[in-house]
This record gives structure tokens, C-alpha cells and sequence, in this order.
């Protein structure tokens, strides 16, 4: 089954079906009431002091590049999900969508996280920023600079994870080695095999003759 | 991925207040490495879901002269980078540091590690047939099966058991902290809280569905310890074998004693090698009798089809972790 994703922009699944007089057809396909159902009825172990989000789209706030912004979204949208298809922020990219390749890394707070395996509402409070936060004032950042300089990428899509990770590292030790750095990069992976490049734009940043 | 509610408790018992009796309809969300890609795959497809991300109390590290308690929401990173940890349980902190990449280790918790799934592909596939989920017979058995169990007497499923800190925490003779209904507490070893699961309503673990793990507790007893994996990767991945070890003594010639040695990714539970310990109980740690104890903790190892090699690997795995722990020289890495 394909399932729609809710956005901000087009009518959602659930307000067309409404909309066709198709509720009721939506609580059998769904199991829950299109409507809200209260909290206290969805919790059959009690804890009913606890109150439930959805499973319908919920406000929530998310502090992206230094800026707070508010969408609207099911628990279940991941914070990469809702970066890109409710916020327009397109830097992180979807790959693997498994917690493996990196392409979706941002950092949360200072430290990289795979925001494909987190949940938009879980991201709440903290301070993301993405590849975009890497060029400002019309100037990028001296690592985006770097992987240009040194041809780092070929396709270029797993990049803005690299480049994430690679701040994240230097952001938190400026005088990180290169080992250093590549262990920072551990949880990236490039399809094209462009790491040899990657080095030479790592020993770059690290003011480091590459032998 | 099916949707959910979501709960946000702050407190161990709201949460533990939002369980059911049963697996299935309700889950606990920490790190979520494993659970949203079990939800993404529809292996797990819960109505509920329960953030234990808002409870600050499981995220504490209290280190005492006796013990040391670390929170089960603490992050693999900071158990990674924990300076007392690293100087006190070098297997715990050794293993913590080589699991997945730094995204993993940011987000995944000691909690979540102790109780992840299994990562049989056949279970994570929704279409293979699985005991797990459900079915009349394990595809493992007589299937791909290179990275299953190699100790396989009396198991119908054939899975390795993944967690890489439960290993070290063993040998170290450490202790879960479980919270259940109506503020119910018990302590358990965690050489006893593993079991093999065979059926759909079975974790790796002895959790009831309704508890929750608050925290692990580890004596200080200045013991000897050290994890080694085998791997295929160097990262983001899981060893296709892992050890660890402790002991007391052992060093310069001195006899070990209090032996534990563990043995990860081998069989459907972390596996406590009592042969390997009695090939090694009281005497000094070199390398004769660090390989001693390799070849005694493969005894009886029963492997399937594809994983033969694997006994190999354990025999090595056991002779390295006991050199490591020893201080003796990284002769491998020449």
C-alpha cells in the first residue's frame, strides 16, 4: 500500500477521505478514529496522567539553522521526513533510510545523528543544523570549500552527510587529526568511492601534509 | 511504517504505567536505531509508542568505590568516553566504542543495546517464513545462515545474540535495575536476564513486556577486562564474533583468577564459557594458555551449514580479548 504523506501544501489522505464522506471507511483502514480520540481511551495500562500524541499530525516545533519553525505531522514522520517534505530543508538527503549510509546526517545539539531514525516530534528542544548551515552570507564554510577544491565528491548526494559529520568533528576539536576525522566519518558511506578525494580535502583541514 | 500514539512519560513509572502485559501493541522508543527500522520494515508495528527520551533519572552515571550504576538512557558515546568507566571496565567501554558509527553512538542507548532485537535476516524480512513471527519453521537452519548461532544444540531458532555490551558486562558480573507494575523492583544478573526466544510473544530477554530496564549496576572489583570483536567492516556494522573477558590477576606471571569469558554472536544468548574459564582458572595469562582457553571455549560449538569458519574466529577472539586484558603485546598488529 502507498502511502501518502501529509503536507502542509496539498490536502492530506485523511482530509480528503473526510472530505468524501469516507470516514468511516478511513477508521477501518487506519484502526484509529479519524477523529481525536481522547488520550485516556488509547491507553489500556492506565498512566492516563501521560497524555498521547496522535496518531494524527500534531504542531510541533523544530529549531532548524538557528531559526524555530512549526509544521504539523503524524509521530510517526521522521525528522528527515519532515525536514525536507514539510520544512524544504533538502540538504539532508534520504538513502538508505536504515540508520547505515549517512546521507541524512545532521547534527543535533553539536553531535551527528541519522535524522532518517529519529522522529521529527522527538527532535523537539534541540538545536539541528544541516548542510545549509555550512554557507552563510553568500560564503561557504571551509569544508564545503575544501571537498570542492579537492573533487571529494562524484555524484555528490552522499556529500552534505560527509560534510556534516566532518564539522561535527572539527566543531568539537579544532585540532582533531586526521585519523581523527575519519573516525568521525565512520558512519558515512559514498557509493562512488570518493574517499581517496576525501582525504586529501581532510589532511587540507587539518593543515596536514598527506604522505 | 504503521502510525502510532505516542507518550512522552518524565517519570520510570508513567512509563512503565503505558506497558501492556504483551508484546506487540506497545513499544518503548530510546535511541530508535532498532525500533524505526523494525517499524519501517513492519517487523514491528506497535499502536503505541512510548519515548523513554524525557526520563532525565535514566541518564545518570554514579560511580562508587563498590559499584558503579549507569543509567540505561545513557548513550553509547558518552559510555565510550566515560573516564572512570573507561579505567574500571575497559570491556564494557572497549565494545562501546566499536558499535555502528558516531551517528549510532549518539543516539543508541545502553538500555536499547541490552534489549535490541536480533539481526537474523529472515526475522527482519517480513516475507520469510520465521519462528519469531509467527511461523511453523526457522528459514535459518537450512538457509543462509553464516552469521547465525554456531551453538545450536536444543535451539529450534538459530540466531546470534547481537548486543556487544552485554558480553563485557557479564564477564564483569554486572546487574540490571528492572522497574515493573505497581513500583515492583528486582535486580537481574545479567548472565541470567538472556534467554532464547521461539516463538512471536518471545524477546531475546527476559523482560516481561511490562518492564522496563532503569539501569545497570557493575561491582568495582578491580578486575582485568577487555572486548574483541571480529569483524568484516571496521564500522557500522555488528563482529561476526565478539569475546569478553575479566579476571583478577593474571598479569606478570601472577594467576588469573575468577575467570569469565563471554562469547558474542555465537549462539542465541550471550554464552558464558565455563570450559574456556576452567582452562584458565589459576594460571598466569600468556599465550599458550590464552590459546588454551580459545580452543575450550569452541568445545561442543555445533555449527550450521555456512558458519563453520566462525569456530575459528571464537578461538582467536578468546585468545586476543585474554592478551588484551592481560597487557601482553597486540602480536596482530605487527
Amino acid at each position: 500500500m502507498i502511502e501518502l504523506e501529509t503536507t502542509e501544501a496539498g490536502p492530506s489522505r485523511r482530509q480528503f477521505l473526510q472530505g468524501t464522506g469516507a470516514a468511516v471507511t478511513a477508521t477501518a483502514l487506519t484502526g484509529f478514529a479519524a477523529s481525536d480520540t481522547p488520550a485516556a481511551e488509547l491507553q489500556p495500562g492506565g498512566g492516563g496522567q501521560v497524555p498521547a500524541v496522535g496518531p494524527g499530525a500534531a504542531k510541533i516545533t523544530l529549531n532548524v539553522n538557528g531559526r524555530d519553525v512549526q509544521t504539523s505531522v503524524e509521530p510517526r514522520v521522521t525528522l528527515l521526513d519532515a525536514l525536507r517534505n514539510y520544512l524544504d530543508v533538502t540538504g539532508c538527503k534520504r538513502v538508505c533510510d536504515r540508520a547505515t549510509c549517512g546521507a541524512c546526517t545532521v547534527m543535533l545539539d553539536g553531535k551527528v545523528v541519522y535524522s532518517c531514525t529519529m522522529l521529527a516530534i522527538e527532535a523537539q528542544g534541540k538545536a539541528i543544523r544541516t548542510a545549509e548551515s555550512l554557507y552563510n552570507d553568500g560564503k561557504a564554510d571551509a569544508i564545503p570549500v575544501a571537498f570542492a577544491r579537492t573533487d571529494a565528491q562524484q555524484c555528490g548526494f552522499c556529500t552534505p552527510g560527509f560534510v556534516v559529520a566532518m564539522k561535527a568533528v572539527l566543531e568539537a576539536n579544532p585540532q582533531a587529526t586526521p585519523a581523527e576525522v575519519e573516525r568521525g566519518l565512520q558512519g558515512n558511506i559514498c557509493r562512488c568511492g570518493t574517499y581517496e578525494q576525501m582525504r586529501d580535502a581532510i589532511y587540507s583541514l587539518c593543515n596536514t601534509k598527506r604522505v | 511504517m504503521k502510525n502510532f500514539a505516542y507518550f512522552r512519560p518524565t517519570t520510570p513509572e508513567q512509563a512503565v504505567a503505558l506497558l501492556e502485559a504483551r508484546w506487540g501493541n506497545t513499544e518503548m522508543l530510546a535511541g530508535g536505531t532498532d525500533l524505526l527500522t523494525l517499524q519501517k520494515q513492519y517487523i514491528a508495528q506497535p499502536a503505541r509508542v512510548v519515548s523513554l527520551n524525557a526520563i532525565g533519572g535514566l541518564k545518570t552515571i554514579a560511580v562508587g568505590e563498590r559499584s558503579a550504576s549507569i543509567g540505561a538512557g545513557v548513550t553509547l558515546a558518552t559510555i565510550s568516553s566515560h573516564a572512570d568507566l573507561r579505567r574500571l571496565f575497559p570491556a564494557l567501554t572497549m565494545a562501546a566504542s566499536e558499535i555502528g558509527g558516531p551517528q549510532i553512538r549518539n543516539m543508541g542507548t545502553l538500555g536499547g543495546n541490552l534489549c535490541q532485537r536480533n539481526r537474523c535476516w529472515y526475522f527482519r524480512d517480513e516475507h520469510s517464513p520465521c519462528l519469531l513471527r509467527g511461523g511453523n519453521s526457522c528459514s535459518a537452519i537450512e538457509g543462509e545462515n553464516k552469521y547465525h548461532a554456531i551453538f545450536t544444540q536444543n535451539h529450534r531458532c538459530v540466531i546470534a545474540s547481537p548486543s556487544t555490551l552485554a558480553t563485557g558486562l557479564i564477564a564483569l558480573g554486572a546487574s540490571a535495575e528492572v522497574l515493573g507494575p505497581q513500583n515492583r523492583r528486582r535486580n537481574v544478573e545479567l548472565a541470567k536476564f538472556y534467554t532464547a526466544p521461539v516463538g512471536p510473544n518471545d524477546r531475546e530477554h527476559s523482560l516481561a513486556a511490562n518492564e522496563l530496564v532503569t539501569s545497570v549496576t557493575i561491582p568495582v572489583r578491580g578486575l582485568n577486562s577487555a572486548a574483541y570483536e571480529v569483524r568484516q567492516r571496521q564500522a557500522s556494522d555488528w563482529p561476526i564474533v565478539q569475546v569478553a573477558v575479566a579476571f583478577s590477576g593474571g598479569r606478570n606471571g601472577e594467576k588469573a583468577t575468577g575467570v569469565r569469558i563471554v562469547l558474542g554472536q555465537v549462539s542465541p544468548t550471550p554464552l558464558l564459557s565455563e570450559t574456556a574459564a576452567r582452562a584458565l582458572e589459576g594460571r598466569p595469562i600468556n599465550e599458550a594458555n590464552a590459546t588454551a582457553a580459545g580452543r575450550a571455549a569452541v568445545e561442543g560449538a555445533k555449527p550450521l551449514g555456512q558458519n563453520g569458519y566462525k569456530i575459528r574466529l571464537v578461538e582467536v577472539a578468546v585468545k586476543r580479548a585474554l592478551m588484551l586484558a592481560a597487557g601482553l603485546p597486540r602480536y596482530w598488529e605487527a
